[in-house]
């Protein structure tokens, strides 16, 4: 299935909230950026839709803020924006992301299983997967209605760990798995399509390994909402976002410095005003 | 062991629901069959994909149930190893990391199937527990153990296939975290694990026939945490003590024994017989690459007659 074949029927999903919502995180991610620098920025940008769209649109919550379903950041270095979205949805204490990788805190620069709204313990790339495919197998072995949605990066699916799990979790027809892949395609030694033309073209090899799956827009959350929610359901699905790294603010998108680097005060203040655009 | 782990297995998965395996294209036969067929849900072989293997029981184990992972142990905690250390020990998970053939028992199979170092790879990482049973009986105690704690993750190391039981006459039952002595004396002591115990009571029957020594014979079952107190007593009532593990001399049960030693100023002569510490390219019988690395009772019985002339 390519963007073309998506029917968006997004009913139900409110697309200027999301607008807003993912400009408050990323201001709220850059706010943060002033204290502590090493943020991976630009990885934490690219899945902001994703992440966003997980909570708010796919995830089923009861009153309480409890869930059947469970999101797994196994793109670990992303995980500000994870941060972000539960500090939203008062899982973590607005203290605690005032306290990011202090001393005093419980929140590194990659998720630790144990942490309020964490569910796994990743960062080292290529593990969660496996353990998204475990969650979902668990689920549907004791009969428990939980989907559990996992968001890797491009870089990911180099690791042969991944490829296991992919292979594995078609075989098992684990349908209840749902995977974004956030293809910005950057990673720490360049641009994917040119250090490694092999990895394209993505969706087809997932095709090919037994997955359902999709090739769209990953900043287009209406789109990505009908994709899911429009999906055959007969397989585990995967969404192979079309993502720009640092998407959100123009001087950051498709640098790879924004990876390592924080902004400036100038460009804080740029930045600022460019998601203050987005979020009218 | 590997049917005494099935049946161990199926009896413990009978009784409780959230008891998965996850193998990886090996799977001990008898008993694991009638587990398949009763439970196929709970029956997961991956392949040869051990890394999934791994990450799956991580996985099952976040959702609250009680996974076993299975295969040789050389792909079942080396081929993972990081699935292992982070997504299991990282997390604590309650998982058990089944390592079948350890040791040197793949003998004709070479390096490559075998572990030498396993113990002491695992035992390196924190949250580890590293359990390897003495016999087929003493791993029916381990695997229900295993079953039913939720403390973290357990390397269980076990044999394969035709160990004898030299646990019927032990003095106390099996109990994680305690040294269990298979048979008292009183002027020798040899603390072991795993299948080559079955040279330490040859080696024990020659000292007390030969020498007229009263020896007491110990399954360090838990290598991991090691019962302290039950080594330090044990270097200090006996006037000898031996560690034989088939295992390369560092990061095994003979160091942790040395540095309790150190620690508690024992005055007993101590000697250890390990595998060397190098690879080997001979294609024997499990026994002879064993006398192949100096692990000969001959040897072994040489060594401790000169200590007690």
């Amino acid at each position: 299935m390519t963007t073309a074949d998506v029917v968006v029927d997004a009913t139900g999903f409110d697309l200027d909230a999301a607008r807003r919502r993912c400009a408050q995180f990323r201001r709220r991610i850059l706010e943060i950026s002033q204290t502590v620098p090493a943020l991976h920025i630009g990885g934490a940008f690219s899945s902001t839709e994703i992440v966003d769209l997980c909570f708010h649109g796919l995830m089923r919550h009861d009153d309480t803020g409890e869930s059947p379903d469970t999101f797994l950041m196994s793109k670990g270095h992303g995980c500000m924006i994870m941060y972000a979205v539960l500090e939203a949805r008062g899982t973590l204490p607005r203290e605690e992301l005032e306290r990011f990788c202090t001393s005093e805190g419980i929140l590194g620069i990659h998720p630790d299983y144990g942490v309020p709204g964490v569910e796994a313990s990743t960062g080292a790339l290529g593990h969660g997967l496996s353990m998204s495919l475990g969650m979902a197998y668990a689920n549907r072995s004791s009969g428990v209605d939980g989907n559990v949605y996992c968001v890797v990066s491009d870089g990911e699916l180099q690791e042969g760990s991944t490829w296991e799990a992919i292979l594995m979790a078609a075989s098992l027809d684990v349908s209840n798995l749902v995977l974004f892949v956030d293809n910005n395609d950057f990673q720490s030694l360049g641009r994917t399509s040119i250090t490694h033309p092999a990895f394209y073209p993505v969706g087809e090899k997932l095709s090919a390994f037994g997955w359902e799956t999709v090739e769209i827009d990953g900043h287009d959350s209406a789109g990505m909402f009908a994709a899911v929610q429009n999906r055959k359901g007969d397989k585990p699905f995967a969404v192979v976002a079309k993502t720009i790294k640092g998407k959100g603010v123009s001087y950051m998108e498709d640098q790879a410095i924004w990876h390592y680097r924080a902004p400036n005060e100038e460009e804080y203040a740029q930045a600022l005003r460019e998601l203050a655009e987005v979020e009218k | 062991m590997r049917n005494a782990f099935s049946e161990a297995l199926y009896e413990s998965a009978t009784a409780n629901p959230d008891i998965y395996v996850i193998v990886a294209d090996i799977s001990p036969a008898g008993s694991m069959m009638k587990f398949q067929e009763e439970y196929p849900e709970r029956f997961i072989n991956v392949g040869v994909a051990e890394q999934v293997m791994t990450g799956m029981a991580a996985g099952l184990a976040l959702k609250g149930k009680q996974p076993f992972t299975y295969t040789i142990a050389t792909f079942t905690l080396y081929r993972p190893f990081e699935m292992v250390r982070d997504d299991l020990c990282y997390q604590n998970m309650p998982v058990t990391i089944v390592g079948m053939g350890a040791g040197v028992v793949y003998s004709g199979l070479g390096g490559t199937h075998q572990t030498l170092e396993d113990v002491a790879v695992a035992s390196a990482v924190p949250n580890m527990r590293v359990i390897a049973p003495c016999d087929p009986e003493e791993l029916r105690d381990a695997v229900a153990y295993c079953a039913t704690q939720r403390d973290g993750p357990v390397y269980l190391r076990i044999g394969k296939a035709g160990e004898p039981v030299f646990s019927d006459n032990a003095e106390e039952p099996w109990e994680f975290g305690k040294l269990r002595y298979l048979k008292r004396g009183e002027d020798v002591c040899v603390l072991t694990y795993g299948p080559i115990t079955k040279r330490a009571f040859e080696l024990a029957e020659r000292l007390e026939t030969e020498h007229g020594q009263s020896v007491s014979v110990v399954s360090a079952h838990t290598i991991k945490p090691l019962d302290d107190t039950g080594v330090r007593e044990a270097l200090h009532r006996h006037k000898q003590v031996v560690v034989l593990e088939e295992h390369v001399p560092h990061g095994g049960l003979s160091s942790r024994v040395k540095e309790i030693a150190w620690d508690s100023k024992a005055l007993c002569g101590l000697h250890s017989f390990t595998l060397g510490d190098r690879f080997r390219h001979f294609y024997g019988t499990y026994d002879e690459l064993l006398d192949e690395n100096g692990l000969s009772v001959e040897r072994m019985f040489a060594i401790m007659s000169a200590e007690l002339a």
